[in-house]
């Protein structure tokens, strides 16, 4: 089993969760099993809506293109777009959210790193030229062999 | 609207009739969270058994949907769904609400 499909969608809010729902139920029908399909959801639509909110925000919008690479053993989503690169020119590290504040202190927003590094496998950040391209891997099969990529060296 | 919502022993419950609650319908459920909540019980008990899906922004709308109620009020969460029950034990969101299986759990402790 490999597969390989190309979209593009415009980056607003109506027109990406369209988008999303086209990549993801082709993936379904190529064989991208229910256990796996929630995670890999939930990590692309934070994505994209980090692209949406944060790079194309005051830009006046602009396009979203996603490739997808299904094997047996992975899924590699590369999403790509022509907005700010990533503060920094790389990925947030992982953060947890504070929560130990009074309720009217809770956050209402800032969770969707932590979501994108818990739920894939390697993420991957380049800025070539004026394209932003994030790489998503999932491994499918075995035990998840996350690794804390943002974190420091260990001593 | 995609929220309903009805009165029953000391709590107001809110049902959301959507399967998702994302960046695009953020806004609209907070502000409809605040007409539905509005001079109420204390204790509201937020029905989301029809929600298969929501993100960070979702996520974020309920909290503020929480705070908005003011001191001396809670929200509670009822009937979460496999990946709705992700985010928020994922983001710790978990620690914050109260989260019940079903609605009739929820129910169960107001009565019990």
């Amino acid at each position: 089993m490999s597969h390989h499909s190309s979209h593009s969608f415009k980056a607003n809010e109506r027109t990406v969760r369209d988008g999303i729902t086209t990549v993801m139920s082709q993936l379904r029908a190529r064989g991208l099993a229910d256990q796996h399909a929630g995670d890999v959801e939930l990590a692309l639509v934070e994505v994209v809506n980090n692209v949406v909110e944060h790079g194309y925000a005051g830009l006046g919008g602009g396009l979203i293109h996603i490739d997808a690479q299904l094997s047996a053993t992975g899924l590699d989503l590369c999403v790509s777009d022509f907005g700010r690169p990533l503060p920094g020119g790389h990925v947030p590290p992982m953060q947890a959210v504070d929560l130990d504040c009074p309720r009217a202190a809770l956050p209402e927003g800032g969770f969707g790193w932590s979501l994108i590094h818990q739920l894939t496998d390697v993420l991957r950040y380049e800025r070539r030229g004026t394209r932003n391209t994030l790489l998503m891997r999932f491994f499918l099969t075995g035990p998840r062999r996350k690794r804390q990529r943002s974190a420091p060296p260990a001593p | 609207m995609f929220l309903t919502s009805t009165q029953r022993g000391g709590a107001r419950i809110v049902s959301v009739k959507a399967e998702r609650i994302d960046a695009a319908v953020a806004i609209q459920f907070k502000e409809d969270m605040r007409v539905e909540t509005e001079g109420g019980p204390d204790r509201v008990i937020l029905n989301l058994s029809d929600v298969s899906f929501i993100d960070s922004s979702g996520l974020g709308a309920i909290v503020a949907a929480m705070k908005q109620l003011g001191a001396g009020r809670r929200l509670d969460l009822a009937g979460l769904r496999p990946m709705v029950d992700k985010v928020f034990r994922l983001t710790r969101m978990d620690t914050v609400f109260t989260l019940f299986p079903s609605l009739e759990d929820a129910m169960a402790e107001l009565e019990g």
